[in-house]
């Protein structure tokens, strides 16, 4: 039996594409999750802020996704929960492992990845000294408290102003906790203006720019963390070494996309964004096999997953149907002050189409410019009042000014940087 | 009274608590820590040497090149899996390739088997990754890798299932001398035995002296490792060593036993013999090192870093002596003293049998040992009919390991009791991949709880005090719940 489509991840990126694929006439659809519910990381989020683009209202993570789950009621999309995909290959093939049914080798003509993405851990970003218990990743710290019911500790230091870590600064602290400080290696934050607000500035917590843990301390649990100050080179300034004793230390330092099977399937990943190449319709560089939400690249916002999700389902419900003509692309490529650009290849026949481009730039900018350029010609540009790091910017691409350009790429820039 | 209680139960304690469970004997194991395998055993590059480097004549020489030539057999019988990827030391300009020939002669004298000096051509064909500077090599086909706990474990739990009493939790405090035995105390508790074996590795210092023997001074020497994501772990198929220099090994790169590369160690004298800190410098040290090796090792791909203490002395050689009448002392086993460890367990089976001790063999011995289920290495039939015996099998855990539930369980239920997150790494990989139990830890100590009947805030990562979670929240404790609400 083969599926028309089979949905890798039933996170808000794999419900989204699932549906958006069920309206564009794809009946037959299977979304595999290996949890033992629907909803991915959203079910750990149960604080609100989710939805104000998408549904113009703020909702908690369990509410965004049910949103889509109550949906899924009135389809014929099947679902698998404690499944794990452990192989996707090139011909559409996904290799199963479950309690019900063992090991299984499903089939489907099309294929979306929505596997999602991973924390860094301690090891990822080499933080020196004792291994202790107590350190942990935020989003297994979150899993504890909302999930499970226990507090992973009482003292509590957070490296890194991700979303996640400022998030938990506030959870920890409504808890009990003492949240002593967090801690951001770069000059700015990496997490929304609204989050540092509502979780630091609202309950006292001091974030600590410019600033890193050396060393960590405590033979059986955390004792303590020396941090200390950084240069504008991110070395670490000598006689500001300083000691701060906690039990808790909160890793807020990035996210990976979890790209382990795209890697056996051979897909080609972009070395900057740690996700799959991909086309405007997010076809990733094996026929047939799409790939959206934070396996593509990390977003600041699941609405931004879920609009992406849901072009990546056009774009396989058209392979599906065949529909999907074969055609020339061209490279997209972020430069001076752009550090990649999703997607990263763009067709060139559908002329009348606007492509919306998603981005991310190296630091802070104020009152600057993105411009687009291709073979020397300026085909857009747009102005931002502030663009930083952590939070992505988006330009549309209007594919008719293309035509008649002679160009290898098209490249994106702030300007002046 | 015990006829033999061995104090420490490292590799070498582990390797002798087996080889005495062959024999009609009252064994028992005294441990510090809450499971075997914890110490130096536990923190250590996992190689199976060759014996060539090791000074013609001493005890390291003898027993290594034994010891190297047991794994096979071992292996056959306990199946903690043993890897014979052999091993380069690699050689990068004439000073070292007359380094290396002395190796060789070196090795030639300790009865090495299956080596040569390879050239550029032959190291680039087998080892694409080496530095293309790289001038020569000697090879040896007789070493290899072993995962260095789960060969320590596979020995206790054999040990454990011939009758070997265990005893984990259990620190050596006071030893006396009464009527010709010994009386070893831990706190309040007494173990009567006939013979003692010092095998306390790091502490064995401390231990000789509970005894009256004060002349034995351990300095540990610190090595720090990083260990890789799978996914480079084809940056070496053998291990390589580069040529030494002072008396150290150098920095080594290596493919671990179950696919990880990993680099180290530096050589650093410490004096605490907890001192398991790994340094900015010292990480520095082993990634620059390692890349005079191979150049293009990927930093990003690091998954952790740990340190090792490696329980060295003054003197060279390792000393394996009955130092007085019924009390063995092994002291300053440090490297080559994983590959010796079954040798000298049966150097140290020699000793009691000159001292008086009877050995005869037990009549339902059994030396093979039920390895842990390993889902990996099953063709998908097996799998299924695992799962449908036991839908458990089905059930993955460890997403980054593909570690099931019924794998992690499996681990529980052998002789050697298993109490901790670190424990059952150890045994199962779950927690052991790239997330670093980001995704699994809560799964785990929720099998935990329900098979061993502990309360979540029971659970230790690893020793007394490794606690993971402080309390539950107060939600779940019935207060507070308007939290909830503002949330």
């Amino acid at each position: 039996m083969v599926y028309d489509l089979i949905v890798v991840g039933g996170g808000p990126a794999g419900l989204a594409a699932a549906l958006k694929a069920y309206d564009e006439g794809i009946k037959d659809i299977l979304i595999i999750e290996r949890d033992y519910v629907l909803g991915g990381i959203l079910n750990q989020c149960i604080h609100n802020g989710f939805g104000l683009h998408k549904f113009k209202e703020e909702l908690t993570g369990p509410e965004y996704s049910e949103k889509y789950i109550e949906r899924l009621k009135d389809t014929s999309i099947k679902v698998k929960t404690e499944t794990m995909v452990l192989k996707v290959t090139e011909d559409r093939e996904v290799h199963t492992l479950n309690e019900k049914e063992g090991f299984q080798v499903l089939k489907a003509k099309s294929l979306i990845l929505a596997m999602g993405c991973r924390e860094r851990t301690r090891g990822a970003i080499s933080i020196a000294g004792a291994r202790p218990s107590g350190v942990f990743t935020a989003g297994t710290a979150q899993r504890f408290i909302n999930l499970e019911g226990y507090m992973p500790g009482k003292e509590v230091v957070i490296l890194g102003s991700g979303d996640i870590g400022l998030i938990m600064a506030r959870r920890m602290t409504l808890e009990g906790a003492n949240v002593k400080c967090v801690l951001e290696l770069m000059p700015y934050s990496n997490g929304l203006t609204r989050n540092i607000v509502q979780c630091l500035d609202d309950y006292d917590i001091p974030l600590k720019l410019s600033h890193t843990v050396v060393s960590v301390h405590g033979d059986k649990r955390l004792e303590g963390i020396t941090v200390a100050k950084v240069d504008e080179n991110l070395q670490i300034i000598d006689g500001s070494q300083e000691y701060i004793s906690c039990d808790t230390l909160l890793l807020s330092v990035g996210l990976i996309p979890e790209n382990e099977l795209s890697n056996v399937c051979d897909i080609e990943i972009d070395k900057t964004t740690k996700g799959p190449v991909v086309s405007d319709t997010r076809e990733t560089s094996k026929k047939g096999i799409f790939a959206c939400g934070n396996v593509l690249h990390v977003h600041d916002l699941v609405d931004y997953v879920s609009e992406e999700a849901e072009i990546a389902a056009v774009g396989a419900a058209k392979f599906i149907k065949n529909s999907a003509a074969e055609q020339k692309s061209i490279k997209t490529k972020g430069c001076n002050g752009v550090t990649y650009v999703v997607p990263q290849k763009v067709g060139l026949d559908d002329q009348d189409k606007v492509v919306k481009m998603y981005l991310r730039v190296n630091k802070v900018y104020d009152n600057s410019k993105i411009k687009v350029t291709a073979g020397g010609v300026e085909i857009a540009s747009k102005k931002y009042d502030r663009l930083i790091p952590g939070e992505m910017a988006s330009i549309n691409l209007v594919k008719s000014k293309l035509k008649g350009i002679d160009m290898d790429e098209v490249v994106f820039e702030v300007e002046g940087a | 009274m015990y006829d033999v209680s061995i104090i420490g139960a490292g590799v070498v304690g582990c390797a002798i608590a087996r080889e005495l469970s062959k024999y009609d004997l009252k064994v028992a194991v005294l441990e510090k820590d809450s499971d075997v395998s914890n110490g130096t055993s536990k923190a250590n590059s996992g190689i199976v040497h060759g014996g060539y480097d090791a000074a013609p004549g001493t005890l390291k020489a003898k027993l290594c090149v034994k010891g190297n030539q047991m794994f096979k057999q071992l292996d056959s019988e306990l199946k903690f899996g043993y890897n014979k990827c052999g091993s380069y030391v690699l050689a990068f300009d004439e000073d070292d390739h007359k380094e290396i020939l002395k190796l060789y002669e070196k090795g030639v004298k300790n009865g090495v088997k299956n080596m040569s000096i390879v050239n550029k051509s032959f190291i680039l064909a087998n080892e694409p990754n080496v530095n293309p500077e790289v001038y020569s090599a000697l090879f040896c086909g007789s070493s290899g890798v072993i995962s260095p706990f789960e060969f320590a474990i596979a020995l206790a739990e054999n040990a454990a299932d011939n009758g070997v009493e265990f005893f984990l939790e259990t620190p050596v405090t006071a030893i006396e001398e009464i009527d010709g035995h010994f009386i070893i105390k831990s706190d309040d508790r007494k173990f009567r035995t006939k013979y003692v074996i010092n095998s306390a590795g790091l502490f064995s210092d401390e231990i000789a002296k509970m005894a009256g023997m004060e002349d034995y001074k351990i300095t540990p020497r610190k090595g720090e490792y990083l260990l890789f994501d799978k996914d480079i772990g084809n940056m070496a198929n053998a291990v390589l060593f580069q040529t030494p220099k002072e008396g150290s090994k150098g920095i080594l790169i290596t493919q671990t036993y179950h696919g990880n590369l990993m680099i180290g160690p530096n050589a650093k004298y410490v004096y605490d013999k907890e001192d398991m800190l790994t340094t900015k410098e010292g990480l520095k040290e082993v990634s620059d090192q390692a890349k005079k090796s191979v150049p293009n090792i990927d930093m990003s791909k690091v998954i952790t870093q740990f340190a090792g203490l490696r329980s060295s002395m003054e003197q060279y050689d390792f000393i394996i002596e009955e130092t007085k009448k019924g009390f063995v002392n092994l002291i300053g086993i440090d490297s080559p003293g994983l590959t010796s460890s079954p040798a000298i367990a049966l150097e140290v089976l020699d000793i009691l049998d000159k001292s008086g001790l009877g050995l005869d063999p037990k009549e339902n011995h059994i030396s093979y040992r039920t390895p842990y289920i390993r889902m990996d290495h099953m063709s998908n039939e097996e799998v299924n009919e695992l799962i449908a015996q036991d839908g458990s099998f089905g059930k993955i855990v460890c997403r980054c390991e593909s570690i099931t539930e019924g794998e992690i369980v499996d681990v529980l239920k052998r002789s050697i009791p298993v109490k901790t997150i670190d424990a059952i790494k150890r045994r199962a990989r779950a927690t052991m991949g790239r997330c670093q139990g980001g995704f699994c830890t809560p799964k785990v100590m929720d099998i935990m709880c329900r098979e061993l009947n502990m309360e979540m805030t029971d659970i230790n990562k690893s020793e007394k005090g490794s606690y993971i979670l402080s309390g539950k929240t107060q939600k779940a404790e019935g207060g507070n719940e308007q939290w909830s609400m503002i949330l």
